[in-house]
């Protein structure tokens, strides 16, 4: 399992300072277009938060998402995680960050379709430069704490959604990452499973101190949170503590 | 990411998609196929073509009686008879030669027993077997003394034995030249074709003067066809060239300004031409067919570029979780060298085997070399790495949120 949290003084995971994102598109005319899409954007995020970040389509909410995963780069800003200007980092620096620090959760899922359950979960590791029978082991000690063993010699076209999601899930988990992002995870599942899957992160969060940013559209899934985020326009319009501010209960 | 694991995942890309990357395959299949069968063909007209240089004899130059006009006609070389015997025996004590063969040339009338056969009477010296790098199945050349005493003796060509004489051994047999009686003393190992294509086994040698007394007859006596000099070594070809124009020049009195009567043929520059000719032709044909491994090298890019296309998301999805570029490179690059590397070993079998076919079937000498093979190889796998990278390259140079965003 990944390391729990252990010392209770919190500290900085991210730190966002005027961040700034902008497109540049060349039209058919052969001119650039330019298109900002955040807008110095600055935020603070604690190790054992759980962090929802909402906003309408084109909030940059996506945007923003792509840029704390690494997947993409600031036009102007700076961005620390955990105490390091990811800004500043070369691909490869990305790409290890990607692999050890940071698991991602798709809204399809994402995963690689010609593969067994079991071997999506292992290849983080492989990349990782763990052999493969090494790796094998390690995914199936975690699909098995998602209760997923039976599934492990499955492809994902014969797996439910939420199945997918967990599997999805135990890939983002087995490198052990300090961030878990979760790009819209439910949108794809009926609300039961939806349900479940957010009791997952809950306990994710709560039990293993694991930190979690979560982008969602649906008010009910943001709910889960500890702290919401609302974008609009490129912009934090909203940012409290559900534990400070009055709480919404979770919509059952 | 270690590489045994790229090697499966590669292995498991290409697995997936059986049909196509057999088919890709084939190109790279047959342009392998092609080189190693046209380098073997090759090579063999090259070996063919050395074995009848070496057959030959080596360092040797033809000497032949020289083209002259008269009154304005031109004759053909050797239309008069100004090489002579004695001509042979002076050249042969320049210091740069080691000997001549001169000859004289006719055709006559075998018989032995109840067969008979007609073919070329060679009269010539004992010499002229060194010269011309003949050897002895059985017995031994005419001797001096039966030159100079003109003794009815006779060396037979391997085929002339055999038409003459069957299963029979010749040595000491009687036989008739132009009804005249003459001893076999010898029999001489067959060489097969010359360069120019002439059997060379159908043939008889006597001594020159028998030769000229008794059989052929002479309008000029004395005079020869042509004649044979073995120079010293390789290195003095050419001095031996300009002393043996030298001394004809002076012993047929040939004035300054006036022009030969004779040519001096060096046959090792001969021999250095058909040499290149085959050189050239295997260049040619290895040229032609490494087109078509080009071809295929053309059709991997092809399918790896659509295949980089086809699994844009795929590469997004393990950028996401941890791939760096060197990892998606090597990827893509092994699928492209593992698709030349197998079909580069089912192209060099399948192109010894189409060898072996057209030795069979063509009845052509074919030579593979493990050289050819490896070079076949090499150039298959230099084809892969050529062609596999630029798509690799663009599939590693995806940016993550773009390729995961590809629909």
């Amino acid at each position: 399992m990944y390391a729990p949290q252990q010392n209770n003084v919190t500290q900085t995971l991210i730190k966002l300072d005027k961040l700034c994102k902008s497109y540049h598109l060349d039209d058919a005319n052969g001119k650039t277009m330019s298109t900002q899409v955040l807008f110095d954007v600055a935020l603070n995020i604690q190790q054992g938060e759980f962090v929802a970040i909402m906003g309408h389509s084109g909030s940059g909410k996506s945007t923003l998402m792509n840029i704390l995963g690494c997947l993409d780069t600031p036009t102007s800003g700076s961005y620390w995680l955990a105490e390091r200007n990811v800004a500043a980092l070369s691909n490869d620096e990305l790409a290890y960050i990607r692999n050890r620090h940071i698991g991602f959760v798709f809204q399809g899922f994402n995963l690689l379709k010609r593969m067994t359950a079991l071997d999506n979960v292992a290849t983080p590791l492989l990349y990782a430069g763990i052999n493969r029978s090494n790796s094998r082991q390690r995914a199936l000690e975690q699909l098995q704490r998602t209760g997923l063993e039976k599934f492990a010699m499955h492809h994902p076209n014969q797996l439910s959604g939420g199945q997918q999601q967990r599997v999805a899930i135990s890939r983002a988990l087995i490198n052990q990452p300090s961030l878990l992002l979760a790009d819209e995870p439910t949108g794809n599942l009926d609300s039961q499973t939806s349900r479940e899957i957010m009791t997952l992160f809950e306990q994710l969060n709560q039990q293993q101190g694991l930190t979690i940013v979560l982008v969602t559209h649906e008010e009910d899934i943001a709910a889960y949170a500890k702290r919401l985020i609302r974008l609009k326009d490129g912009v934090v319009v909203y940012d409290e503590n559900h534990n400070v501010m009055n709480k919404p209960s979770p919509t059952q | 990411m270690n590489l045994f694991a790229i090697i499966g995942e590669a292995l498991r890309a290409l697995r997936l998609n059986r049909l196509r990357t057999g088919l890709t395959m084939l190109g790279m299949i047959i342009g392998v196929a092609a080189v190693v069968l046209m380098l073997s063909i090759g090579q063999g007209a090259q070996t063919k073509i050395n074995q009848s240089i070496a057959s030959m004899g080596s360092n040797l130059f033809l000497v032949v009686p020289g083209a002259t006009s008269s009154g304005g006609l031109s004759f053909g070389s050797g239309s008069i008879k100004t090489l002579t015997i004695s001509d042979a025996q002076a050249i042969a004590e320049l210091h740069s030669v080691s000997a001549t063969g001169p000859v004289i040339s006719g055709t006559a009338q075998l018989s032995f027993s109840a067969k008979n056969w007609s073919t070329v009477i060679t009269g010539t010296t004992p010499n002229y077997f060194d010269v011309g790098n003949w050897e002895f199945e059985s017995g031994t050349a005419f001797t001096e003394s039966d030159l100079r005493s003109g003794a009815r003796v006779v060396v037979l060509g391997a085929i002339t034995a055999e038409n003459l004489f069957g299963t029979v051994d010749p040595i000491g047999k009687t036989m008739r030249i132009t009804n005249r009686p003459f001893l076999v003393v010898g029999v001489l190992t067959a060489k097969g074709q010359s360069l120019s294509g002439r059997d060379q086994d159908d043939n008889v040698f006597i001594p020159i003067t028998t030769s000229e007394r008794q059989i052929t007859g002479n309008q000029f006596p004395g005079s020869i066809r042509y004649m044979l000099v073995q120079g010293q070594s390789a290195e003095t070809m050419d001095e031996a060239e300009n002393e043996i124009i030298q001394l004809l020049r002076q012993r047929h009195r040939i004035s300054d300004g006036m022009e030969n009567d004779f040519t001096v043929r060096n046959l090792t520059a001969i021999a250095n031409v058909a040499t290149g000719a085959a050189k050239i032709m295997s260049i040619v044909l290895g040229a032609i067919a490494s087109v078509s491994l080009l071809v295929g090298g053309i059709g991997i890019m092809n399918i790896m570029l659509v295949s980089v296309t086809e699994r844009t998301r795929e590469i997004g999805i393990r950028m996401a979780i941890g791939a760096n570029r060197r990892a998606i490179l090597t990827q893509f690059l092994l699928e492209a060298m593992m698709i030349c590397i197998m079909g580069g070993l089912i192209g060099v079998l399948l192109g010894i085997g189409g060898a072996w076919l057209v030795s069979e079937i063509a009845d052509m000498l074919i030579v593979i070399t493990s050289g050819m093979i490896g070079l076949a190889f090499f150039f298959a796998s230099a084809v892969g790495i050529f062609f596999g990278f630029y798509p690799a390259q663009k599939a590693a140079s995806l940016k993550p949120v773009d390729a995961l965003r590809y629909e």
